[in-house]
């Protein structure tokens, strides 16, 4: 099995982890979703670094973020699909 | 002059404790014995460690089917649950086992950082831990210094100490709070003696102390003698993904076997609280973790913050590895407990479990040295601690066993990582060969083997102050 471009957590998770270096724009991705062990695809819209999120859909302004199944903050500007996922558009709902 | 400040009791106790240490071990075990279970306790290791680099570097490995790998896991339980691992450690007099046997010399406060260098250059084999506190603290504060002394000196990982104090009272509080462990120990103060007449007596000193705990034998210990501690540092997403979740393996599978483990950082559990109370024994364990959580938010947070905590959490590192947010931080964080282990207990500070093997809570801050140094003083003798971007943190007293999952961390500052787990990203490696290879450093590194962070000279030792001195 090739190694996956991307993990998910969780079967409801709205975004995944890339865990490969030199992830690059328009670049085909695979995933695996680590819960029910099931393999996506995803492309990437623009280069996103080792450890940074992808959107596995559109993301709305105000919309609350899921990782681990669970609610990480919400969306401070719109996100497309396959799009980079990070503090310039999600934000905690603590502090 | 000297002499005449030194707690009589502490100074008269070490020779006679010394020679009775001494005899102890070696009537007690044969030297064969001791070699053999030795040799079968490092074997496994490092032919699980053996297997982990080549499924990593040959393609066929790579290939090796789900129902392959599948075997492979289950067979390493098995050997696993059937096979308790087991190390040499020292049995101190109070009964904790201890994986290390250094002899410290601890200053007392600030000023007598520099006798304590001094004396530890003096004698080899023998080992400073400089500080920056001590004078004028008051109230919960000077408690937590004493109790983070006390029980720094108190760890199974040390053999005996030394303890300078600029004055003699605080010194002998610090003495007296160690004695009660019954290892040697003895207080030597500075004022009307001086730096030198105060490194020459306590180098005397340190030198007996030196030679007798080279002589201290080891002996067959279990995972009931185990007493673990995790904290993870520079985290990023992989940290949640794989070194993490690694650590829940090893946690989950050492709770069925009696070991005693400790997780902390109350700040760090920020967004996913309720979940980490759920996972108290009982609903009582639960609300004391949200008590402690939710004061922490209202005495420290509430009064301070400023926008996200001016990037303290999560930090620039946590931002640079994935991490945006503190909620995204805190799910990984947990990770760390596994998915079947529950904590027992909410301890405070630097305070030593009292609830018997099983999981607790440390009320600690999150910052790596504070944190693992409250542990090491609360007992802990072997610590764990996964990182993503790289935290490179050592402690002085409790050997500090890196693992890592982001393979670039692996690929630029490889030198800091004990396990890599990278492979659990690719698909080459399962969370339970990835917890087996763990407990196996682990064992390791009781048995001797020397951490990265040891190797490297990493001995941060962190007081955590609670408010300015008076």
């Amino acid at each position: 099995m090739a190694a996956p471009h991307f993990l998910v957590h969780e079967r409801k998770d709205s975004v995944g982890v890339v865990v490969v270096e030199g992830a690059k724009k328009g670049q085909m991705l695979t995933g695996w979703v680590m819960q029910g062990n099931k393999t996506i695809k995803m492309k990437c819209l623009k280069a996103i670094p080792i450890g940074h999120k992808i959107a596995l859909g559109a993301i709305g302004k105000g919309d609350t973020v899921i990782k681990y199944g669970h609610d990480i903050g919400k969306c401070v500007a719109a996100i497309n699909k396959g799009g980079h996922v990070h503090t310039h558009n999600i934000k905690t709902k603590r502090w | 002059m000297a002499k005449a400040t030194k707690k009589t009791a502490a100074k008269k106790a070490p020779a006679k404790r010394a020679k009775t240490a001494r005899r102890k071990p070696a009537s007690r075990r044969k030297a064969s014995d001791r070699r053999t279970s030795a040799k079968t306790a490092k074997r496994p290791a490092a032919k699980s460690n053996r297997r982990t680099k080549v499924a990593r570097r040959t393609p066929a490995a790579a290939r090796r089917t789900k129902a392959d790998r599948r075997t492979v896991a289950k067979k390493s339980t098995a050997r696993r649950s059937s096979n308790k691992p087991t190390f040499m450690g020292w049995r101190r007099k109070n009964g904790r086992v201890g994986i290390r046997n250094h002899v410290i010399i601890l200053p007392l406060d600030d000023l007598s950082n520099a006798a304590c260098e001094a004396v530890a250059n003096n004698i080899k084999g023998t080992m400073a831990i400089p500080h920056p506190y001590g004078r004028l603290q008051f109230g919960e504060d000077l408690k937590l210094h004493f109790r983070t002394l006390i029980g720094t000196g108190a760890n199974p990982n040390v053999a005996a100490v030394i303890v300078i104090g600029i004055e003699p009272q605080w010194t002998g509080r610090v003495v007296k709070g160690i004695a009660k462990t019954g290892k040697p120990v003895a207080g030597f103060a500075i004022e009307q003696n001086g730096d030198h007449q105060t490194i020459a007596d306590a180098s005397r000193l340190a030198k007996e102390y030196v030679q007798a705990a080279s002589e201290l034998e080891r002996e067959k210990c279990t995972t009931k003698d185990l007493w673990v501690s995790v904290k993870c540092g520079e985290s990023d997403t992989t940290s949640g993904l794989a070194s993490n979740p690694t650590v829940g393996n090893f946690i989950d599978k050492m709770d069925v076997w009696g070991a005693t483990t400790c997780f902390g950082e109350t700040s760090e559990i920020t967004g996913a609280e309720l979940n980490c109370a759920k996972r108290g024994k009982t609903k009582k364990i639960g609300a004391k973790f949200l008590k402690t959580w939710q004061s922490y938010n209202d005495d420290v947070i509430e009064q301070f913050k400023t926008d996200d905590l001016s990037d303290s959490q999560p930090t620039k590192g946590n931002i640079e590895g994935g991490l945006s947010t503190i909620e995204e931080k805190a799910f990984g964080n947990l990770e760390k407990i596994g998915k079947k282990t529950s904590f027992i207990d909410v301890l405070g500070p630097a305070e030593a479990p009292r609830k018997g093997p099983g999981l607790y809570f440390m009320d600690t801050s999150s910052a790596a040295a504070e944190c693992v140094t409250l542990q090491a003083a609360a007992g802990f003798t072997v610590h764990l601690f996964p990182t993503g971007q790289g935290n490179i943190i050592g402690n002085p007293i409790e050997p500090v066993i890196k693992l890592t999952a982001n393979p670039r961390t692996v690929r630029t500052m490889g030198e800091h990582v004990d396990v890599d787990v990278s492979g659990i990203l690719r698909r080459e490696m399962t969370l339970n060969k990835a917890g087996d290879a763990l407990i196996d450093m682990t064992i390791r590194t009781c048995n001797g083997r020397l951490t990265a962070a040891e190797a490297l000279g990493h001995r941060e030792f962190v007081l955590t102050k609670l408010y300015r001195s008076a």
